[in-house]
């Protein structure tokens, strides 16, 4: 059987429990009557409705864009399609093997060293000494670290991190892609890298789910487009149609730099 | 759609059956225990991660320092040379008798009290990998563990050196320490589980907890040997924190604790897991909001 995603009424709801209190509560509440996401559940306590509804499949070959504004729900729901958050409502099954690049820490450890930080992912995938020794030597090659490989990660520059992040993450193969929109920051002279190193990845997965407010991008890479906004789907087909609906829709076109990589 | 394809399509056959991810609202209990199984049996496949989590932990606690983890070794050196030699004298007992106890003693206190505080932040100091990625809790409480006993390692130097200076004889009953610390290693996994779960919901626990150990270090027989007590040490065995170290303690300085006292710890270590095993069916799927 190929890879497959299958979501169904899935729901996310965020509760608030810390700092809560009656006062918070009722100004959440008051507040967001217009559009409604803070609610009560049933049991009286105050949540954020940070994902509804949310109905989709994906097969083999599909690639799917994700576009919305900030706060719409697409992290979220990338998230919940990595397992990271369990449905409070509905169903995600995801069948092939799984590989989520959803934020540049992912999990790094800012004390341990590039290497250290490599042989911790590999260990993540069951890789023995000899595949994790491999593995530092084309990250390290790819993210052009240096002598910096062998330093905290914290005293790296913001462009060394996304770089190291990305070099990790693209280095194991996976058959379902979900990906945030982060990879695409990185200096000028590593993105033509990154982006032919990213177009094989993508074209080697069989399903592929990309967030992102980059119009450029999920045009030439996507053939299907979900548009959310307020933690809904608001659309739903193929590329062209969404996007054009979806920059229609907007009104200040400076929000979407469509030419970042160009 | 003109695709190409790379990746394998000779994948083996039992992975194409089985889902990456199957979530879903509202499980049963016979799923719930399905799912909490699998946390644990994928945290078992895992157990190179952890491992390799709890080593870096400790080296990165010593980083740049000369003696690395071997100042645990001279801290807890100094700390039951100090303290030895003055109780030994409060409480009228011969050196050569009560710095072998005091020693054992203090050491193994350490390691559950640090397995208990380090439990009550288990999960919300894991924060960072729980919400990038699907890996199963059972991995951080491997790493905890591991953490701890390759921390008692070094300080069991201490004990070794004590008991060759006093020449302590060391009889077969010791042999009775490995099962007990075995069920300590299932208690251990359990209490941090327990803890690291309702602390990350709660975050009023932790200083409850806190102040909880500060009063079983002092009531459970760590500082004194429980005979000092006479009569009045009968409620010793309904205190587990002095049942569970006695069936480690006791037998390596060379007597088999008796079966009360077995019973007592085992009957708590059974009530433990089962509380455990009924918290993390309740709370797993809710772990990572909670964070």
């Amino acid at each position: 059987m190929a890879a497959s995603i299958d979501v169904q009424n899935l729901q996310i709801d965020f509760p608030l429990y810390h700092g809560q209190s009656r006062s918070l509560k009722k100004t959440l509440l008051n507040k967001a009557k217009g559009s409604s996401r803070v609610e009560e559940n049933s049991q009286h306590k105050t949540v954020i409705k940070a994902v509804r509804d949310i109905s989709f499949s994906l097969r083999a070959g599909e690639r799917l864009g994700i576009v919305g504004h900030n706060g719409a729900g697409k992290t979220t729901l990338l998230r919940a399609l990595a397992g990271v958050y369990e449905p409070v409502g509905g169903r995600v099954q995801i069948r092939g093997s799984l590989n989520a690049m959803l934020d540049p820490g992912q999990g790094m450890n800012m004390e341990l060293t590039g290497r250290e930080n490599v042989a911790l992912r590999g260990r993540f995938h069951r890789m023995n000494q000899q595949e994790i020794e491999h593995l530092q030597e084309d990250v390290r090659n790819f993210a052009e670290l240096g002598d910096f490989f062998d330093l905290p990660v914290r005293t790296y520059s913001s462009g060394m991190i996304v770089r190291l992040a990305f070099a990790m993450a693209t280095a194991f193969r996976p058959e379902v892609l979900l990906m945030d929109e982060w990879f695409l920051a990185g200096d000028a002279s590593f993105r033509s890298k990154a982006q032919e190193r990213l177009e094989s990845l993508v074209r080697g997965a069989d399903i592929l789910v990309l967030s992102t407010h980059i119009n450029e991008i999920v045009r030439s890479w996507c053939t299907r487009v979900i548009w959310m906004e307020d933690g809904r789907i608001r659309a739903d087909g193929p590329a062209g149609e969404v996007l054009d609906a979806f920059a229609g829709g907007k009104t200040d076109q400076s929000l979407f730099p469509e030419t970042v990589l160009s | 759609m003109d695709l190409v394809k790379q990746s394998d399509v000779s994948t083996s056959q039992d992975e194409e059956t089985e889902f990456a991810i199957d979530l879903r609202h509202g499980l049963g209990l016979i799923a719930r225990h399905r799912m909490a199984c699998g946390d644990v049996a994928k945290g078992f496949g895992l157990w190179r991660l952890a491992l390799t989590l709890s080593w870096l932990d400790i080296r990165l606690r010593y980083r740049g320092s000369i003696l690395g983890p071997f100042w645990l070794t001279l801290s807890t050196a100094l700390m039951i040379g100090s303290l030895g030699f003055l109780y030994a004298f409060l409480f009228h007992t011969p050196i050569r008798d009560y710095l072998p106890f005091l020693s054992l003693s203090l050491i193994l206190w350490t390691f559950i009290a640090t397995i208990i505080s380090e439990g009550c932040t288990v999960f919300v100091s894991a924060e960072g990998m729980i919400r990038s990625m699907r890996i199963p809790f059972s991995v951080y409480l491997g790493q905890l563990l591991a953490r701890n006993i390759l921390i008692l390692g070094h300080n069991v130097v201490v004990i070794v050196v004590v008991f060759l200076a006093f020449q302590v004889p060391v009889s077969f009953a010791a042999f009775a320490a490995i099962p007990a610390f075995l069920i300590w290693m299932v208690d251990g996994i359990a209490t941090a589980l327990l803890l690291g779960a309702i602390c990350a919901r709660f975050r009023d626990i932790p200083p409850i907890i806190g102040s909880i150990m500060q009063i079983a270090f002092y009531v459970s027989a760590v500082m004194f040997k429980p005979e000092f007590l006479g009569k009045r040490g009968w409620f010793l065995l309904y205190d587990p924190f002095f049942t569970l170290l006695q069936i480690v303690r006791q037998p390596l300085l060379g007597s088999i604790p008796g079966y009360a006292t077995y019973l007592s710890a085992i009957g708590f270590s059974i009530a433990l897991c089962a509380l455990t095993w009924y918290t993390f069916l309740r709370v797993r799927h809710r772990i990572a909001f909670w964070i």
